[in-house]
């Protein structure tokens, strides 16, 4: 089974990376960019068999710093 | 008394941390691998070093929190032994849930290289009662994941608690109320961003870290 687990910056917590991509598109001449926020996506190949509990206690443990990120997993197929 | 510097691959203020302990303490401390299985018996001191720990790969610090070696500085940590991580080794510790909070992105996106003013918040700790409360001492930082971050609530309760050792002087690179060395609750864990072994003698361009070696050394005497 194929997985997607996406891990972004909870609310609150400051991105400078997205503020500098932000005011790069700003500068590039893009108009009504309002926020960007940049996050991490992670791929993986899982047997079938994989459950649903095991796919959180990776992402809490490594894939995601529970203090500053959140996660979402998508299941692709 | 016996010290240990553990070495992660990319580890590279290994060296620099183990000859300030050798100065220090005048016995040279054992060289640790990260893939270790143990600790060596009867350590009274551990240091995790500055650097870039398997190329700063996910984020900094968590590829090291979990290599072999960490279990056993983790075991270690909440026994009471000793444990200073300084740069890359804070981010371990955060990352290995020894401390709290987190170590993002230099708020100026920039790496930032150049000695800095910091603030003894607390001098009652294991690693800071050689100096004054309240003093400012020089020490240099290199770092581009320096941005101290925690919630409000932990914030808070890091500083009612003492648990700020040290603070940035300046504004530096947008740590969360400038926060630049944080104690575990028990006292015996530091992490901080500067690099107090890059300043143990005057032809470093400065001494202010060699107190912190002699505070914890100090307190080991007789160990």
């Amino acid at each position: 089974m194929k997985v997607r687990i996406h891990v972004s910056l909870k609310p609150g917590v400051l991105d400078p990376q997205g503020r500098a991509v932000h005011h790069a598109l700003d500068g590039l001449g893009f108009e009504g960019v309002q926020d960007v926020r940049i996050g991490r996506l992670i791929e993986m190949e899982v047997a079938d068999t994989t459950t649903d509990a095991a796919l959180d206690d990776m992402c809490q443990k490594l894939l995601a710093n529970m203090v500053i990120e959140n996660y979402r997993i998508e299941k692709v197929a | 008394m016996k010290t240990a510097v553990v070495t992660f691959p990319g580890s590279n203020c290994d060296r620099d941390i183990w000859v300030a302990l050798r100065d220090v303490s005048g016995k040279e401390p054992v060289k640790v691998w990260h893939g270790d299985a143990e600790l060596p018996d009867g350590l009274d001191f551990i240091a995790l070093p500055g650097g870039f720990s398997y190329g700063d790969y996910l984020r900094s610090g968590s590829m090291a929190a979990n290599s072999p070696i960490m279990r056993s500085v983790v075991a270690a940590a909440e026994r009471g032994v000793p444990v200073l991580g300084v740069c890359n080794g804070f981010q371990v510790l955060t990352e290995a849930r020894l401390l709290p909070g987190a170590l993002m992105r230099n708020s100026n996106q920039h790496f930032i290289c150049r000695t800095v003013p910091l603030t003894v918040e607390n001098n009652q700790s294991l690693f800071t009662s050689a100096y004054e409360a309240g003093e400012t001492i020089h020490i240099p930082v290199a770092h581009h994941d320096g941005n101290y971050f925690a919630d409000a609530e932990t914030l808070d309760r890091l500083e009612g608690e003492g648990r700020v050792a040290f603070r940035y002087a300046e504004a530096v690179n947008g740590s969360q109320r400038d926060i630049a060395g944080v104690l575990n609750k028990a006292g015996n864990v530091l992490g901080m961003m500067p690099h107090p072994e890059r300043a143990i003698e005057a032809a470093h361009g400065g001494s202010d870290g060699r107190r912190l070696f002699e505070s914890v050394i100090g307190s080991l005497v007789g160990a």
